[in-house]
């Protein structure tokens, strides 16, 4: 069995994102950067086929040199092999169609994503190359079981859950719920320094969109306190002024 | 070239999403200068279609056959996508809900089209085709300018005001060959009687604070009392106090109703990245220095087991 997980590299969880002076783009400086939350669940997925079923696994990322450090976290924590597509990941088709070119020598059984980049809360990439596959995919994954050629999956729908099973290729994208995190151990990180990234070459290099402007959301414009003793004051305000329910 | 519009039905039924989508795609084909058509995927009685015209619908390919009974993500991309070849599309609209989510992206990539998902505005066309949307988890905005010619934009729930307007729904019986053979659905499970947080309006969220799983009764309690859905922060979920699916944040349900009242919730950067687009945000906290007290509106410094019980009787007072 071959797998396949996608990384983005992301701000820090806790990054309080600034802009440039003009708006136009966003203010890296100082910035650390992590492996895409999600991507880390993905990845625990990934490890879980890799000790089960035996499973190679394969990281991409797209990106530029210094996403190669992202990558070798993911050596660390298991992963066999890591290919690096050479170019900055500008929207989610372009860096679709540079997934799918650059394993396009490759059959995947399972490809996993995460939900979403929590950069630009994009939440398309998997679906795009079950798309570019012609494969069934699966989106905001909460459970990925592999049984011969059968994937039987879990997956969140408006108000509820729904249980599918789909042949083999599938590609889904990961929700928090679909695997625990690991965390490096030693042998990983000694080794994850040997191991070789197969760096690619764009295939189109194409965008899509561009954004050329951003605005911090609005300040809120100061909390009105109300006394604890007079808490029903909230329920008036709430009801008759906002008239909310 | 024009605008197309999927209109998403559950088991049969629109809801207030649909009609705030319909509203947005007519004002941004009447922007354009350029018919509207939508289209209807799964098993929906005309009459449910028809009941739209008071938004301002016009013609809807309906997609109604054995093929297309249950969602699949490839499969309705295909019949989505062979409407918008027959209707002329260059611009697809759906709403940002899980299935949106799932059909958005593919159909964008069998279009070669640009495509914004969580779109929150009416794209400006006067310097190419800018639609604001939130990034960073809504630490900021983004304006996505759609640079192909063809265009898939997914609205977020909630972001855009109904509007009604005089329509004269036509509907036409369309055959789409779909292949949704690959994948086959087992089992759907969901929650009856309770407001599904991603739609709600009004939500009731409460953290660490309330001690433990024991502690939610007055939480439901005023969510029913109210008609709100009931959310919680990271670890209230991962501890299991309360189900993954209340869980709120940049790492879980982004939301953003018009009101979000947090109980004993301190306001980390990683919850208020979920919430903070939330119209009108009411803390309850008994440390006056909680962060969640900067995003608020509103604010109650105190003990949650005191301040909780008041508000459900007061709002029992209200009738
Ligand atoms: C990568 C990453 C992703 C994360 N993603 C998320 C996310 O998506 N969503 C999320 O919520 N968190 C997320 N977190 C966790 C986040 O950093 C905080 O730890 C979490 O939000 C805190 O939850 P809390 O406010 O319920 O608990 P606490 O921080 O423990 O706060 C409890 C609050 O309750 C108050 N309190 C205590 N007793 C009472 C009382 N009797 N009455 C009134 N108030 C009381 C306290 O003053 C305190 O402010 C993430 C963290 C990381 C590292
Ligand atoms: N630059 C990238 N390189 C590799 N995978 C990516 C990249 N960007 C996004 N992905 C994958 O696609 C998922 C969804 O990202 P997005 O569609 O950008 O929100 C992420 O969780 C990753 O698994």
């Amino acid at each position: 069995m071959k797998v396949l997980v996608c990384i983005s590299k992301t701000p820090d969880t806790t990054t309080k994102i600034a802009f440039t002076a003009d708006h136009s783009a966003v203010n890296y400086d100082g910035v650390k950067f992590i492996i895409n939350p999600y991507d880390e669940h993905a990845l625990a997925k990934g490890m879980e086929l890799k000790e089960n079923h035996g499973a190679e696994l394969t990281v991409i990322h797209v990106g530029p040199a210094d996403g190669d450090q992202i990558i070798r976290k993911c050596f660390a924590i298991g992963a066999d092999k890591g290919i690096r597509v050479n170019t900055d990941a500008i929207d989610g088709l372009q860096v679709d169609k540079e997934i799918v070119a650059a394993t396009s020598g490759e059959q995947f059984d399972a490809i996993i994503t995460g939900r979403e980049s929590i950069d630009y809360n994009g939440g398309m990439v998997g679906e795009m190359i079950g798309e570019l596959l012609g494969i069934p995919s699966v989106s905001y994954c909460q459970q990925l079981d592999i049984d011969g050629n059968t994937a039987s999956m879990k997956r969140f729908i408006d108000g509820g859950e729904e249980s599918l099973t789909a042949q083999l290729p599938v590609v889904v994208s990961a929700v928090k719920e679909l695997g625990e995190p690991r965390i490096p151990n030693m042998r990983g990180i000694m080794q994850a320094r040997t191991k070789p990234i197969t760096v690619v070459e764009p295939a189109t290099g194409a965008a899509n969109t561009t954004i050329g402007k951003y605005d911090a959301p609005a300040q809120k414009s100061g909390c009105k306190y109300i006394d604890a003793c007079n808490a029903e004051q909230l329920i008036e305000i709430l009801h008759n002024e906002k008239k909310l329910f | 070239m024009s605008v197309l519009v999927y209109i998403e039905n559950w088991e049969g039924a629109f809801k207030k999403s649909t009609k705030e989508l319909i509203t947005y795609a007519r004002h941004l084909a009447s922007k354009l200068g350029v018919e509207l058509n939508a289209v209807s995927i799964g098993n929906v009685e005309n009459s449910a279609i028809e009941a739209l015209g008071v938004y301002g619908l016009g013609k809807v390919y309906s997609v109604n056959n054995g093929n297309v009974a249950q969602f699949k993500a490839g499969a309705y991309t295909q019949a989505l996508s062979a409407v918008a070849d027959a209707s002329g599309a260059s611009i697809v609209v759906l709403g940002n809900t899980y299935n949106g989510k799932a059909m958005g992206p593919r159909l964008a990539a069998k279009m070669d089209a640009s495509i914004v998902t969580g779109a929150i505005s009416l794209p400006d066309t006067d310097n190419g085709f800018v639609v604001k949307k939130t990034v960073f988890s809504n630490k900021g905005y983004g304006y996505v300018n759609l640079t192909n010619e063809k265009k898939v934009i997914t609205l977020n729930i909630n972001s855009y005001q109904i509007e009604e307007a005089a329509g004269n729904v036509s509907i036409e019986d369309f055959s789409a060959s779909v292949d949704g053979s690959k994948v086959n659905i087992t089992e759907v499970a969901k929650q009856t009687g309770k407001i599904p947080l991603t739609e709600a309006e009004l939500v009731v969220s409460a953290g660490r604070g309330l001690k433990g799983p024991e502690n939610w009764g007055m939480i439901e309690e005023l969510a029913d009392l109210i008609g709100a859905a009931t959310a919680c922060s990271k670890p209230v979920s991962d501890v299991g106090w309360r189900p993954h699916s209340e869980h709120v944040g940049q790492t879980g349900i982004t939301v953003s109703p018009n009101l979000y009242i947090a109980v004993g919730i301190s306001g980390a950067i990683q919850h208020l990245a979920g919430v903070s687009s939330s119209k009108t945000i009411c803390v309850i906290n008994k440390d006056p220095e909680a962060p969640f007290f900067q995003a608020a509106d509103y604010g109650i410094v105190g003990d949650a087991f005191e301040v909780v019980p008041k508000l459900v009787a007061a709002v029992k007072n209200l009738s």
